[in-house]
């Protein structure tokens, strides 16, 4: 049964920044949404509350890291670059500032609807210069989030999950890793964020239906390991399939169509995710079902992949939603 | 740091830099010039406490942007002495006001002159809108209205870490139409930032002309007092009324000082080209050679030769 850990951002930002008195935490009026409550109660000299107000709260944190120490934003992911985005890049980015973007409620993790889904964060912070992003995909990764981009010698934009968060992974993530949770020559399959969970559910039974595939999990989208995926891309036999929780074009999708263009690798990618729509609120379950990136869309992409039905049954992944998922991250090691 | 020239001096030396600049280059961002020079003069030789700069009096050449290769690069902050405990730290907002920046970092003799011919010109870090590697710059300010957050965001940290030292930021009246300006004032009310202070040059001028024409905002100083700033209104030409403004206790509030001006002070032939100040290129050759003789008179000067 996989291991469902609640709040982990909460008790890991709580147990990082109180041992280091440089780290400030910012709030953009959301401070029990993006979990950092309990902190404001105990540590309330490193809590900076900016109301709403985020043009300002970037400038600020900017003047903030000019004066010596490291701010940690706290809103919800889509906050950080619509409205400010100017300020973003004229206070963060451009120079380098060392402070950590935490964004909550990645693409359609909340059922506030379009104002509230971050569904293109990823392909604008990629292109920023001198960014750093991530995205969390599992409890250990949330729990690792910290500590790994405050070593990061510049700006960094994280996608956070936040609530009851999967545990996936036993070890934690390593900016500029990329993880392999199974090996096989068919399909290169890349997931980020919460559509590895999803891509788990299908997968063994892919496997039963005598489908080999090479399973990837993406939490660094910059500096991104080109090396590696080039390294593996090479032996897959039938092609690609990208499945992110955001448009598929600017992200992931798009990150690895331009090494396989870049290398001019005879690969064909399939991008699953929001396919140049707005998404409406709404359950996860829902909307990954309805703009079709869950589960069972993703198992529909691969007979569309191959060219031959699977007889695989939605009901036939409510079973395999039980299986012991820790182990199945075991396969990383290999 | 005390020059020994008096700050109106160094205004009128601004003043005349700046003018010289814009005959020889058939253009420069005159009237701010015109509006500023008492403030800027006033603020590098009197208000701030500000160490010796650490910079080349030449400065270097354009070393490439922020980037994680880029070990060489520096922004201009040192032109206004080391980052330290006990020295104020100053952020020059309107970035389109560089060229004045600049002779004002000259007259107090901070920049070599012939730093300024470097001024514009393709690799140089003397840039027409200051750049953060720009002298006297520690920010891109180009895009208005962050100056002022920015600038809290310091204060807020130099509170903490119980510094001595103020911050300062110097900016004009037409990026109090951004809304990100009102968004730091209220910051800087509520966590009580009186190590936090602002000079803003009122010359009521913006790019498109008079801003009562543009986008009239009103009466200002009632605004920033009712957002709880304390907020003084003097003549910007009044050196006087700059240390007595400055002067004022403002315990547990950040302190905006309006400095009204005139865009054409100093040099009123250029009052002719009212409302079209914001940048004064010569529409003719006879215009450049009539303005040369009757501004440099006003300035007490010989014609500039070009």
């Amino acid at each position: 049964m996989i291991e469902i850990v609640n709040k982990p951002y909460s008790y890991t930002f709580k147990n990082y920044a109180s041992k280091n008195k440089k780290i400030l935490c910012l709030s953009g009026d959301l401070t029990s949404s993006c979990e950092v409550d309990q902190f404001r109660d105990e540590f309330p000299n490193q809590f900076v509350s900016m109301g709403m107000a985020e043009q300002n709260m970037m400038s600020f944190a900017g003047g903030l890291s000019m004066s010596g120490y490291i701010p940690f934003i706290h809103t919800f992911g889509v906050f950080t670059y619509r409205r400010p985005y100017d300020q973003l890049l004229a206070s963060i980015a451009y120079p380098r500032r060392k402070i950590r973007i935490m964004g909550f409620l990645p693409g359609i993790t909340t059922p506030a609807g379009m104002t509230h889904q971050a569904i293109e964060d990823i392909s604008v912070m990629r292109t920023i210069p001198n960014m750093t992003v991530i995205e969390t995909g599992d409890a250990t990764e949330v729990e690792s989030i910290c500590e790994q981009a405050n070593n990061v010698d510049g700006p960094v934009y994280c996608r956070i999950l936040r609530g009851s968060v999967p545990r996936l992974f036993d070890t934690p993530l390593k900016i500029g890793d990329i993880r392999v949770l199974n090996s096989g020559t068919d399909i290169l399959l890349i997931t980020s964020g919460i559509c590895t969970e999803e891509a788990l559910r299908a997968r063994s039974v892919l496997i039963d239906a005598g489908i080999s595939i090479l399973h990837l999990h993406v939490h660094t989208f910059k500096p991104f390991n080109e090396e590696k995926i080039l390294d593996l891309l090479t032996n897959i036999k039938i092609g690609v399939i990208t499945m992110e929780n955001h448009l598929v074009n600017g992200g992931l999708g798009t990150l690895i169509a331009e090494i396989i263009s870049k290398h001019g690798l005879s690969k064909k990618l399939m991008k699953l995710g929001l396919n140049d729509t707005f998404a409406h609120g709404g359950s996860k379950q829902y909307l990954t079902k309805y703009y079709g990136f869950d589960a069972y869309a993703l198992i529909k992409s691969i007979e569309k992949f191959i060219g031959q039905p699977l007889n695989i049954e939605e009901k036939d992944l409510e079973q395999a939603r039980i299986e012991n998922v820790h182990s199945l991250s075991k396969a990383e090691a290999l | 740091m005390q020059n020994k020239l008096k700050s109106e001096e160094i205004a009128l030396r601004i003043r005349r830099r700046v003018f010289e600049h814009c005959i020889k280059n058939n253009g420069a961002y005159l009237s701010q010039a015109c509006s500023s020079a008492e403030q800027l003069a006033w603020l590098y030789n009197e208000a701030l406490n500000i160490g010796d700069s650490t910079m080349p009096s030449i400065p270097e050449s354009f070393s490439g942007v922020p980037s994680i290769n880029n070990k060489k690069y520096k922004t201009g902050a040192g032109y206004n002495g080391p980052i330290a405990n006990e020295y104020d730290r100053f952020i020059f907002a309107p970035a389109h006001y560089a060229l004045v920046a600049y002779a004002t970092l000259i007259e107090v003799g901070r920049l070599d002159p012939a730093g300024l011919s470097m001024f514009n010109k393709d690799g140089s870090s003397v840039e027409i809108i200051g750049a953060e590697h720009s002298p006297g710059m520690e920010m891109h300010n180009g895009t208005l209205g962050i100056g002022l957050s920015t600038a809290a965001g310091i204060a807020y940290g130099r509170k903490l870490n119980k510094e001595k030292g103020e911050t300062c930021v110097f900016m004009s009246d037409g990026e109090l139409q951004e809304g990100q300006i009102w968004e730091a004032l209220q910051v800087s009310v509520y966590y009580k930032l009186d190590n936090l202070w602002a000079i803003v040059d009122v010359n009521e001028q913006q790019v498109d002309g008079a801003m009562s024409d543009v986008l009239d905002i009103g009466d200002v100083q009632k605004k920033i007092n009712a957002f709880g700033a304390k907020c003084i209104e003097i003549d910007g030409h009044d050196i006087d009324a700059m240390r007595q403004a400055k002067k004022e206790q403002h315990k547990d509030q950040p302190l905006i000082i309006l400095a009204r001006t005139c865009p054409y002070k100093g040099m009123n032939y250029l009052k002719k080209r009212f409302p079209r100040l914001h940048y004064v290129r010569f529409k003719s050759e006879e215009e450049r050679s009539i303005m040369n003789i009757e501004i440099s008179k006003e300035l007490g000067i010989e014609p500039i030769e070009y």
